[in-house]
């Protein structure tokens, strides 16, 4: 095939799914008014608690703005259960075609992973953010709006640390799918995991405001790389020294989530009996 | 099987088809729904876990906020933690007794409504008792346990009165978000699109009663205050048993009628069935 007909093909395949979206019109909506309606919920009880003893962190509402208005914009890109799709051909069996392709399955599972998270984010941000940084200033909320990075540098590390958060979101996903291969059902892994993750990323109560101790160690799970360390660097929380430091941390978390991910994936496959038919 | 026992199983039958009292197949629905969810007995214990999971998660997170900032416009831990048991206990209660709801729009898109309307007995219990939800019991027994620590905090602990009005404001709650669930359902007779803002309004409001209504801002007030009153029914109650003044400034008797407004919303809304019933149109099959 020719480079421009592999384009085009792209181009329709596009342009196809972006159709198909489109003609769930009134799901889209109600589903920006859920994010619209957790995000304004979740302003007004930091607000609550924030506006009481405002001395009590530096993390002021500045940051926890930005902080929960990302989170419902990109919150797309983070399903810690395991992809619908892949476990249904796994408990299906028809992961056996996937075997069959020259390709590593590893590699295969994380880039449908990583594209499932994309497009389903893509659609999901935009009208949110359209909503949180020029609707809300125009409505007298200005308070309430999302704000540019902090400055280029903050831009630019959210960028990465964004990259990094996608990976190191695929790559746990990945080890719950390896673990499918030995238990065949998602339903304990998407039970447990996805809700204490939420808890120690940020999801729940930004990481700044638990105590101490508990900051210091769950800045060192990989969790914490999922939407905190993003979300502070793009408000200038962190910065400088530290905001490299937590881009390593990602970053190093990423290697090993993948290296785990890929032995499991390996020693599942040894055992996988594929029935015939 | 012997004559003698088939004959006295078939005297059991006609029995069953003599009395057949409301209440007891009510039962009868939700023992063959708690038999038949406990067919995948570990996947049911996982589920029932992940469900107690998300809210130990929840109450964390907000203490790790009253750790830090030691109150929310005013109100403390334990006055919060009051409010939060009851609208849980509420919930869970409301929640397990309504679940079935879920399943109505599936019957009324695939049709399958008209086998409830075939059958003799009033199609709001078929469809409830159809999946009586047990996970809900690990929910209610955290949210009971947040109550009574609540309870045991108060000034002098809780005096009988407090007791009567919160049970009061438990039942007029159970109505009110009873009442949600079946609205939303009721409305897929006419159509299918409002499910997911009837998910706002029923996990909004929860989040937003498990604290004191009067820390939110106006819009929200009035939509759970008004519109939909599952802030109504437990909030005054709630304030008149922490003892101290309403910052919204309702008048001294509010506390005891607002449970009605639980009611009120709940007969309305089963003129609305009774509506939906008579409107639906099935799609054969």
């Amino acid at each position: 095939m020719s480079a421009a007909a592999t384009l085009r093909s792209y181009a329709a395949l596009g342009s196809a799914r972006l159709r198909a979206m489109l003609q769930y019109r009134a799901v889209a909506l109600a589903a920006l008014a859920t994010q619209v309606f957790w995000g304004l919920l979740r302003l007004m009880i930091l607000d609550g608690f924030y506006g009481s003893a405002p001395d009590a962190s530096d993390f002021s509402s500045r940051h926890y703005v930005s902080y929960i208005w990302l989170g419902q914009a990109l919150f797309g890109l983070f399903p810690l259960s395991v992809d619908p799709l892949a476990a249904e051909r796994i408990q299906s069996g028809t992961v056996a075609y996937e075997l069959l392709r020259p390709l590593d399955l590893y590699a295969n599972w994380g880039i449908s992973a990583i594209g499932w998270r994309i497009g389903r984010t893509v659609f999901r941000a935009a009208p949110l953010v359209l909503f949180a940084m020029v609707l809300l200033p125009l409505f007298g909320r200005p308070e309430w709006a999302l704000g540019p990075p902090a400055d280029a540098a903050a831009a630019l590390g959210f960028a990465a640390a964004i990259l990094l958060a996608v990976l190191t979101g695929a790559a746990i996903t990945l080890i719950g799918q390896a673990i499918m291969l030995w238990t065949l059902s998602s339903a304990g892994w998407n039970a447990l995991v996805p809700g204490v993750a939420w808890v120690c990323s940020g999801m729940v109560v930004p990481l700044p405001y638990l105590p101490e101790w508990a900051q210091v160690l769950l800045e060192l799970l990989p969790f914490a790389g999922l939407i905190d360390t993003p979300f502070r660097i793009y408000s200038g929380h962190l910065a400088g020294a530290t905001a490299v430091q937590a881009l390593v941390v990602q970053a190093a978390w990423v290697i090993v989530l993948v290296a785990v991910g890929h032995r499991m994936l390996a020693l599942g496959l040894r055992k996988v009996v594929i029935q015939g038919g | 099987m012997d004559g003698r026992r088939r004959s006295a199983a078939a005297s059991e039958a006609t029995k069953e088809l003599r009395f057949p009292g409301p209440l007891r197949m009510a039962f009868r629905y939700a023992a063959a729904s708690l038999r038949s969810r406990m067919q995948y007995r570990s996947s049911f214990l996982m589920e029932a876990l992940g469900h107690v999971m998300a809210a130990v998660t929840e109450l964390v997170g907000i203490a790790a906020l009253f750790g830090r900032f030691g109150s929310i416009r005013g109100w403390t831990l334990s006055e919060v933690a009051l409010f939060y048991g009851v609208v849980h206990v509420v919930f869970a209660a409301a929640e397990g007794v309504g679940r079935g709801f879920d399943s109505l729009e599936s019957h009324v898109k695939n049709g399958t409504f008209d086998r409830i309307l075939l059958r003799p007995r009033p199609t709001l219990l078929q469809v409830l008792g159809a999946a009586l939800a047990p996970e809900t019991v690990g929910r209610l027994l955290l949210a009971g346990a947040v109550l009574a620590w609540a309870l045991a905090a108060l000034d002098g602990g809780p005096e009988v009165a407090d007791i009567a009005l919160l049970l009061w404001a438990f039942a007029g709650g159970v109505a009110a978000f009873l009442a949600l669930l079946m609205l939303s359902a009721a409305l897929s007779f006419w159509t299918t699109e409002t499910m997911l803002i009837f998910a706002i309004v029923t996990k909004g409001g929860l989040e937003t009663t498990q604290y004191p209504i009067a820390v939110f801002h106006r819009a929200l007030r009035y939509l759970f205050l008004f519109l939909v009153p599952i802030g109504t029914v437990t909030y005054f109650p709630v304030v008149r048993v922490l003892g101290r003044p309403d910052p919204l400034g309702a008048p001294a008797g509010t506390a005891w009628l607002a449970p009605l407004a639980g009611f009120a919303f709940l007969l309305l809304v089963a003129g609305v069935w009774k509506l939906g019933v008579r409107h639906y149109t099935s799609t054969g099959s």
